[in-house]
């Protein structure tokens, strides 16, 4: 059993489905700050049999995590003061996803103007629903 | 500054300020003949649209202003590999407004962004045409009195038109507004509208024949049935009479029901009902150069 240590300040990202860490440490932009990160895949865990999960040394201000919520809302936030969880974050939906989901309309002008960035706008709370900014096109939440 | 990209952008009040200056135009032309001089519109079209085009330059032309622009993206500078981001800017350079048709859906919302004069969407693909819709309620407006409190059929292809679509989402900010769908099986109008009436709790109805509600109705909505929408031959001839209107299905109607069509009519009016006093969509289309010319200057106040 591999062992990683504490975090004095920062977030445990926990409960992420097996194999997704990596995508989650892109979309997060960790790659672009200078901090310590720890990407454990394939936890042994009783309720989800594998796991993944990210601990990030960071200030807890630094990191927008709302984007988590869109990519998935069973993951647990816990947040780390003095190496101790201070807290568990309540993931809510983002009113705005930018360049994480690309736009799948052809007729979009998504498709054609390149530099153009991919942002989907929170339609309907409820059935989480986005739609793309441009054409409107539906887009289920989750990736 | 304010553009217009979706019917929906503008408020109830705000409409009906548009229209009270759109019948004011209609009343008195002369006293706008030259609230734009000195103003040019840019008819950005990068896909070829006679009818929105002429009315735009008409309306633009009726305020004193003038028109420069491009009637298909072969002779724009999008053959050259240009963006709408790049294409708008050097526009806002030339003129005041600019009125765009895209194939791509999104694309004047695009060229809003970055633009540095109001933009108007003239048509985006499958995805929006307000000033068609703008279009519709003025009509309706100018003809009934009010919006509101009147039934309305819809008919003929209801799953692919985006006027219909459109239409719809407008009206459905009025009051006691009570729809009629009349088509095939094959093209009812979309699950997401009638789940949306039904949310709103606003009444309507699915019916296929046209003949049964005709005399319940205030208005008719007329869009093309397209052959190439039925999936088979046998479907498209049985159907087809069905949303053909003639002089027959009229004498069912109310003698002040009013026939709305967004134009290029196909054979679904047939010409023998152009004399009737009910038909109503030549009229509709010189309340799309009003409707236009209110928009013109209301947009070019908001720059202001």
């Amino acid at each position: 059993m591999l062992n990683v240590g504490k975090i004095e300040e920062g977030f445990v990202l926990d409960h992420i489905a097996a194999g997704k860490s990596l995508s989650i440490y892109h979309h997060l932009q960790l790659d672009k700050l200078d901090c310590t990160v720890a990407i454990i895949k394939n936890a042994r865990s009783n309720k989800m049999g594998k796991k993944d999960i990210l601990k990030v040394e960071c200030d807890i201000n630094t990191l927008d995590l709302d984007v988590l919520a869109f990519i998935d809302h069973n993951i647990t936030v816990n947040v780390i003061k003095d190496g101790e969880i201070v807290d568990k974050k309540e993931l809510a939906l983002p009113k705005e996803i930018r360049n994480i989901i690309k736009c799948k309309n052809p007729r979009c002008i998504t498709s054609i103007e390149q530099e153009l960035p991919h942002i989907f706008i929170l339609s309907d709370e409820q059935k989480e629903i986005y739609r793309c900014k441009y054409c409107e096109e539906k887009c289920g939440k989750r990736l | 500054m304010r553009h217009l990209m979706s019917p929906l952008d503008f408020t109830v009040e705000e409409l009906d300020q548009l229209f009270d200056l759109a019948n004011d135009i209609e009343n008195n032309m002369q006293k706008y003949a030259r609230m734009c001089e000195g103003k040019k519109l840019a008819t950005c079209f990068y896909e070829p649209s006679t009818r929105t085009r002429l009315s735009f330059e008409a309306a633009m032309l009726n305020l004193g202003g003038s028109v420069i622009g491009f009637s298909d993206a072969a002779s724009s500078s999008a053959s050259k590999g240009e963006s709408v981001s790049d294409t708008i800017r050097v526009i806002s350079c030339f003129a005041d407004i600019c009125a765009m048709r895209h194939h791509k859906e999104g694309a004047p919302m695009v060229a809003a962004e970055k633009s540095s004069i109001p933009v108007i969407n003239a048509g985006d693909g499958g995805h929006q045409h307000p000033t068609q819709t703008l279009t519709d309620l003025l009509t309706i407006r100018s003809l009934k009195g009010s919006l509101g409190n009147f039934t309305i059929g819809l008919c003929g292809d209801l799953k692919f038109g985006r006027t219909v679509h459109s239409l719809i989402n407008a009206l459905v900010r009025y009051p006691n507004v009570h729809f009629i769908f009349i088509s095939p099986q094959e093209l009812r109008v979309p699950d997401y509208i009638t789940e949306m009436l039904r949310e709103k709790n606003i009444s309507y109805e699915e019916v296929i024949r046209l003949e049964e509600i005709m005399p319940r109705l205030d208005f008719l909505y007329m869009t093309r049935v397209q052959r190439e929408r039925f999936f088979n031959e046998e479907d498209y001839v049985r159907l087809k009479d069905f949303y053909i209107l003639n002089k027959e299905k009229m004498a069912l109607a109310k003698q002040d029901m009013l026939v709305l069509h967004p134009l290029p009519r196909v054979n679904e009016i047939s010409v023998e009902v152009d004399d009737d006093p009910r038909a109503a969509y030549f009229k509709q289309v010189q309340y799309g150069v009003y409707v236009r010319m209110a928009l013109i200057l209301t947009l070019l106040e908001s720059t202001k």
